[in-house]
């Protein structure tokens, strides 16, 4: 408990410190988006890490987050703090009730319902134009501000989602260790076992479905607010696949494996740039890659590969 | 205790278990056998929740159970083990243990991710009763050891520490003995006695003749999915019906 916590204490000092590294420049920008994808991820690990339930819509609770959010402010004049929490009961609550009929599906079933689901989504912010603006997208989304202060500089904008992605972490490490983390991960391990010791499946996976919808709708309204415009690209099928991708490439099941996956995923293409029109191919070979060779994720296999190169050094031999 | 009456079970046509009644005593060790294709797992499952009959009761304490889910039943203070032992296998032996104080606690999920003080007292409960049960099946020295990496015979004690962590005041062994050696397996006969004589009924379905005979007070015998005989040990060796039965009928 006690480490845990200090390793939680050494990822905020590094989270604080980094913008002094960059000095505002063009990355900047990038590290908001790292923030925001890091919470997406986490939303998500908690789903399919712990629970073990997958969803390939997770892009369109994202979007739903940013266009309730978008419209309420931008249209109807609500505060912006009201709208967020707003935002993210109604679709944790929307998630919860589609979450019952749909979480009762196994595996590939799963799947087509979640991915059908995204899709459902996405077809709606595109043609609900009197409400989304359809394709060409719903601008003039006010920033988020705080006596007085604004967040309209991606200095400020930096502090300002990473103070929830810091905070949407710690939630998330200490549900992971707690009674119903472990049941989470009961049910992932053997269903039938974590129903016979007392764990109602059920109920906690509709509740996980929701909290992770919840989440992810927060992450959308915080994206709405910071790039003040949003468009349906933003919340297809694609960024479905790119969070699972995320999730698999940090570490099913870790907190600090979401961030890696995350911030690689966010960071990737800005160093992919001549590659642009490839990454969905690139994103698709290092899934392949990954779930060969290192299985449990970034966060297990790189110190895995350390102790492997040590121990190689060391002159051992295979057992 | 436990009560069955007239308990059928048709799979697609196939009659796996036909009217088959039996009760079973508070505090007794009562062992189901037959031999294979009898019924004993279906019979099992049903108890347990985990299949529906086609007609037929359960009774629990007086309490009508049938069709009621195992994690309802958990609640109720019935427990199970499996034949092939399901542990959660990405999970530490403690925290497979804690898992099963699952009845016991009831922080929700935003009192746990929040940490409020209740939850955090209750955290430290669950951590250090679920110790107790550790050391009543003799796993304490791997507490921490990921519970996959378990050898066969110390997966069958945890799946055991798991189930008692619930208190439950019966609890179903599927097999306990299956692919035990036979040192583990004098050890597991010693372990059942000591969780009957914590006031919990045992109920055990078991190939294992030798272990059947030595702990059991009651057995109930099934064949091709009837009720073959029912009776304490000594008059199971006796009767002519379950010899037959296992070793087949020559005349």
């Amino acid at each position: 408990m006690k480490r845990e916590l200090l390793k939680f204490l050494a990822f905020t000092v590094f989270v604080l410190l980094l913008p002094l590294y960059f000095q505002g420049g063009y990355l900047m920008n990038v590290l908001v988006f790292v923030g925001i994808n890091t919470m997406l991820a986490i939303a998500l690990n908690l789903l399919l890490g712990y629970a073990g339930q997958i969803s390939l819509g997770h892009a369109g609770f994202f979007g739903l987050g940013a266009y309730l959010s978008g419209i309420l402010t931008a249209t109807y004049g609500w505060n912006p703090w009201l709208a967020m929490p707003t935002a993210a009961i109604v679709v944790g609550g929307l998630a919860g009730l589609i979450g019952f009929p749909i979480l009762k599906l196994k595996g590939h079933y799963l799947a087509m319902a979640t991915l059908g689901l995204g899709i459902i989504i996405y077809i709606v912010f595109n043609e609900t134009v009197d409400l989304t603006g359809g394709p060409s997208g719903l601008s003039g989304i006010p920033n988020l501000a705080v006596a007085g202060v604004t967040f309209d500089s991606d200095v400020k904008n930096y502090y300002l989602i990473w103070g929830f992605t810091l905070a949407v972490i710690l939630f998330s490490l200490n549900l992971a260790n707690s009674r119903v983390g472990r049941a989470l991960r009961a049910v992932h391990d053997s269903e039938v076992a974590a129903r016979v010791v007392g764990v109602n499946a059920r109920i906690l996976k509709v509740q996980i479905f929701a909290l992770s919808a919840l989440l992810s709708s927060l992450a959308g309204s915080l994206y709405a607010h910071t790039m003040t415009f949003i468009s349906p690209a933003s919340f297809g099928f694609n960024f479905s696949v790119e969070l699972l991708t995320m999730v698999v490439i940090g570490g099913l099941g870790s907190v600090y494996g979401s961030f890696l996956g995350a911030a690689l995923l966010t960071l990737l293409p800005e160093f992919l740039r001549a590659a642009h029109d490839y990454d969905i191919i690139i994103y698709g070979a290092l899934l392949m890659l990954m779930v060969m060779f290192m299985p449990g994720g970034l966060v297990r296999g790189i110190p895995d590969l350390f102790r492997k190169v040590f121990k190689k050094g060391g002159g051992d031999s295979h057992a | 205790m436990l009560e069955v009456c007239g308990i059928t079970q048709i799979f697609g046509g196939v009659t796996a278990l036909a009217d088959v009644s039996f009760r079973i005593n508070q505090g007794d060790i009562t062992g189901v056998i037959g031999p294979n294709g009898a019924g004993k797992t279906t019979l099992f499952n049903i108890i347990t929740g985990i299949y529906t009959q086609t007609s037929g009761r359960v009774l629990f304490e007086e309490k009508d159970i049938s069709g009621l889910p195992p994690e309802k039943l958990a609640r109720l203070a019935m427990v199970r083990t499996f034949q092939n032992i399901e542990l959660f296998g990405g999970m530490t032996v403690h925290e497979n243990v804690m898992v099963g104080m699952q009845t016991k606690s009831s922080s929700g999920l935003l009192a746990c991710a929040l940490k409020m003080p209740w939850s955090i007292v209750e955290e430290r409960r669950i951590r250090e009763a679920s110790l107790k049960w550790l050391e009543f099946t003799g796993i304490t020295d791997l507490a921490d050891v990921t519970a996959g990496n378990l050898p066969f015979g110390k997966g069958r004690l945890l799946e055991i520490a798991r189930a008692l962590a619930v208190e439950p005041r019966i609890i179903l062994m599927d097999e306990p003995a299956a692919g035990l050696n036979s040192q583990e397996t004098v050890a597991l006969a010693q372990l059942i006695k000591r969780i009957r004589d914590l006031g919990i009924t045992v109920v055990l379905v078991e190939h294992d003749m030798e272990l059947v005979m030595d702990i059991c007070d009651r057995i109930v015998v099934l064949n091709l999915g009837r009720k073959l005989a029912e009776g304490t040990p000594r008059e199971i060796q006796d009767n002519s019906d379950v010899i037959a039965a296992y070793l087949g009928d020559d005349d």
